[in-house]
């Protein structure tokens, strides 16, 4: 389902981060964990075709993210990766349904309000689509931001530090509906984060060692 | 959900600098239509009251005052002129000459012009009947379409005249009675009211009684409004009736009339062309002539209407540079925002498009606004504009020229928004993301 292969990056062409090898099957849940200044949101990045990577490949359900053009890529990323970041941001100009559904029109997915209205309701937050993103707490706006994610039904859902801005309440709660919902869709989780309390919820654990950045000279 | 709603969304969220943007807009693209209107109307105004005529002959004076009074009716006359050194040219057999339309102006009923002529003048301006009949009689009128629709005049009506053209000074005693209502003609016989020359002699006659004004101020308004038919003469026995009306004046060489507006026989005829000169030079008389005089005016008025018009295209520039930096600047705080259009799926093309479509939508609601500036502003000028050129301007009328600034303006909004729309282009959203 998402198959890593001599991955490395290189941010100024001089210095590299090398990272292992990752397999994962469909409808596995993975936590990366790692100390600050690994490379966890790199890694990330990679993974969700944000970055491109200096060599090796990232296979996203038999597809070769590396052979995507720019926009194939993005069309791709739109319709098949849902990504979590650690502050949840919104298009601040729209709701938060609205913002749910222009992830459906950017995927090329047609707008289903239903869909929307039953997945907010599915995170406890049903009441809150018309309210502008702004209104809603931090423990809410990171539900939403799971919406947004899994709207579209995606193959594998990537989450940066999901629970690290939360208090213990919020952050349980929040972890357990993204496993929860990820399980809904059977899609594919992978969450990178040095939070401590999520290690008691996953059994699949990969573990990134702190990097002595490799010089490639 | 869509771009397009996407970026009308995000213009509403910043509404001041919407505003300021659409303001802006609205006040460049608005004096540019302002100015095409006025601009436009004005010469149609101008070349629609042409009609035809080669020359005027008045009193020696300002040529273009004479025109401006004798054709436009604006401004006050050049003083009169004798018959005695006129008559010839009313002469019906006067080789050179087809039309001589005589004036005796110098009256006015509320801010309308009375003047004294003959049935030349409704045949100059082609104007029908709406009701009644041409004036036969002396203080007989016919009154053109405005000024019966403005005063509320209908058929039997009298009134007194007033010296001048303002109203309500110096009155004469002597009253006037409608006979006839004229069609609207677009043209400037609207706004006045026609009589006889004599009509216009006997009211400064005071030494005569022309009616019996007891008589006529005792029914005044009581009658009912009914509608007469009208009766109007072919053209065949009008211009014999005016060619009639004209040898009766050619009687009177001790009167006085105020200008003679001429058409020509035939414009290419050498002796013709030169009539003008011949009599500035050898007569007492003054001839001028409408193009000439127009086309000088329109030159310094153009010059003046040409600033305006760089002015209006500086303050579109100026809109456009508002546009640009209102964008530029939302694009840092929006930057992250732009990244997650490329995580749900946008391409660098969705991000270009939606920047770009931020700009045409200002553009257009510039324009639409601009475009209820300048019509209403047409509007509220519209009486004034009316009162001091003569003519109905219409506030609804919309140019070809305006479709052109239509697509001036989405111009603008474009390029205003290029270089914001390739900055967002070109966002690097892992950078961007990273930052949080």
């Amino acid at each position: 389902m998402l198959q890593t292969k001599d991955l490395s990056y290189s941010y100024d062409g001089q210095h590299q981060l090398e990272f292992p090898d990752i397999t994962c099957q469909k409808g596995e849940h993975w936590l990366i964990l790692g100390q600050s200044g690994c490379g966890k949101t790199t890694l990330l990045h990679l993974l969700g075709g944000l970055l491109t990577p200096k060599a090796g490949s990232v296979t996203v359900a038999g597809t070769a993210l590396e052979r995507l053009t720019a926009s194939q890529l993005d069309h791709f990323r739109g319709q098949h990766i849902g990504i979590i970041f650690q502050v949840p941001h919104f298009i601040r100009s729209l709701n938060v349904g609205e913002n749910l559904a222009l992830a459906q029109h950017l995927a090329g997915l047609p707008v289903d309000y239903t869909r929307i209205q039953s997945l907010l309701e599915r995170l406890g937050i049903g009441h809150k689509t018309s309210r502008p993103p702004e209104a809603l707490s931090q423990g809410e706006r990171q539900r939403a931001a799971i919406a947004r994610a899994l709207v579209n039904k995606p193959a594998l859902i990537l989450a940066d530090e999901p629970t690290s801005a939360l208090d213990d309440v919020n952050a349980n709660e929040v972890a357990q509906l993204l496993e929860e919902t990820a399980t809904d869709v059977n899609a594919t989780l992978l969450i990178v984060t040095h939070d401590s309390r999520l290690k008691s919820h996953f059994s699949k654990k990969i573990l990134l060692e702190p990097q002595q950045v490799q010089s490639t000279l | 959900m869509n771009l397009l709603k996407l970026s009308w969304k995000n213009l509403l969220y910043k509404p001041l600098n919407l505003l300021l943007s659409v303001v802006l807009f609205a006040l460049g693209v608005g004096l540019v239509s302002f100015l095409l209107n006025v601009n436009h109307q004005l010469e149609e105004n101008f070349n629609k009251n042409l009609a035809g005529i080669d020359l005027v002959i008045g009193a020696k004076g300002s040529p273009l005052q004479l025109i401006l009074c004798s054709m436009y009716h604006v401004d006050n006359p050049t003083g009169n002129i004798p018959l005695e050194s006129a008559r010839a040219f009313l002469n019906p057999k006067h080789p050179l000459i087809a039309t001589a339309v005589p004036l005796s102006l110098g009256d006015s009923y509320r801010g309308f012009r009375i003047a004294g002529t003959t049935y030349d003048m409704p045949e100059l301006y082609k104007a029908r009947l709406a009701q009644g009949r041409l004036w036969e009689e002396n203080m007989e009128v016919t009154v053109g379409a405005t000024v019966a629709g403005k005063l509320h005049l209908h058929i039997g009506d009298t009134f007194k005249s007033s010296h001048g053209l303002v109203e309500g000074f110096d009155e004469h005693e002597h009253d006037f009675r409608v006979v006839g209502i004229l069609e609207p003609t677009g043209s400037v016989i609207d706004q006045l009211i026609l009589t006889t020359t004599q009509s216009i002699w006997a009211s400064h006659d005071h030494s005569t009684t022309a009616t019996d004004s007891t008589a006529a101020d005792a029914h005044e308004h009581e009658h009912e409004h009914v509608e007469v038919a009208p009766q109007m003469p072919d053209s065949v026995s009008l211009r014999k009736m005016a060619e009639a009306q004209r040898l009766e004046l050619m009687n009177h060489p001790d009167k006085q009339i105020t200008s003679i507006l001429i058409r020509f026989r035939s414009r290419t005829n050498i002796q013709a062309l030169n009539m003008g000169r011949n009599i500035n030079e050898n007569t007492d008389l003054m001839a001028a002539s409408p193009p000439n005089e127009i086309a000088r005016l329109q030159t310094s008025m153009g010059q003046g209407a040409n600033t305006l018009r760089w002015l209006a295209w500086v303050i579109v520039v100026v809109s456009g540079l508002s546009v640009f930096i209102s964008l530029y600047s939302s694009l840092k705080e929006r930057k992250y925002e732009l990244a997650l259009v490329r995580v749900m799926g946008g391409t660098r093309s969705t991000l270009f498009l939606l920047i770009i479509l931020e700009g045409l939508l200002l553009a257009v609601l510039g324009y639409a606004a601009g475009m209820v500036v300048s019509h209403s502003g047409l509007a509220a000028v519209a009486g004034y504009l009316e009162k001091s050129y003569r003519y109905a301007f219409a506030s609804l009328k919309f140019l070809p020229e305006e479709g052109w600034l239509f697509l001036g303006s989405l111009a603008v909004g474009f390029v205003a928004a290029l270089l914001p729309a390739w900055q967002a282009r070109n966002t690097d959203i892992s950078e961007t993301l990273a930052k949080g």
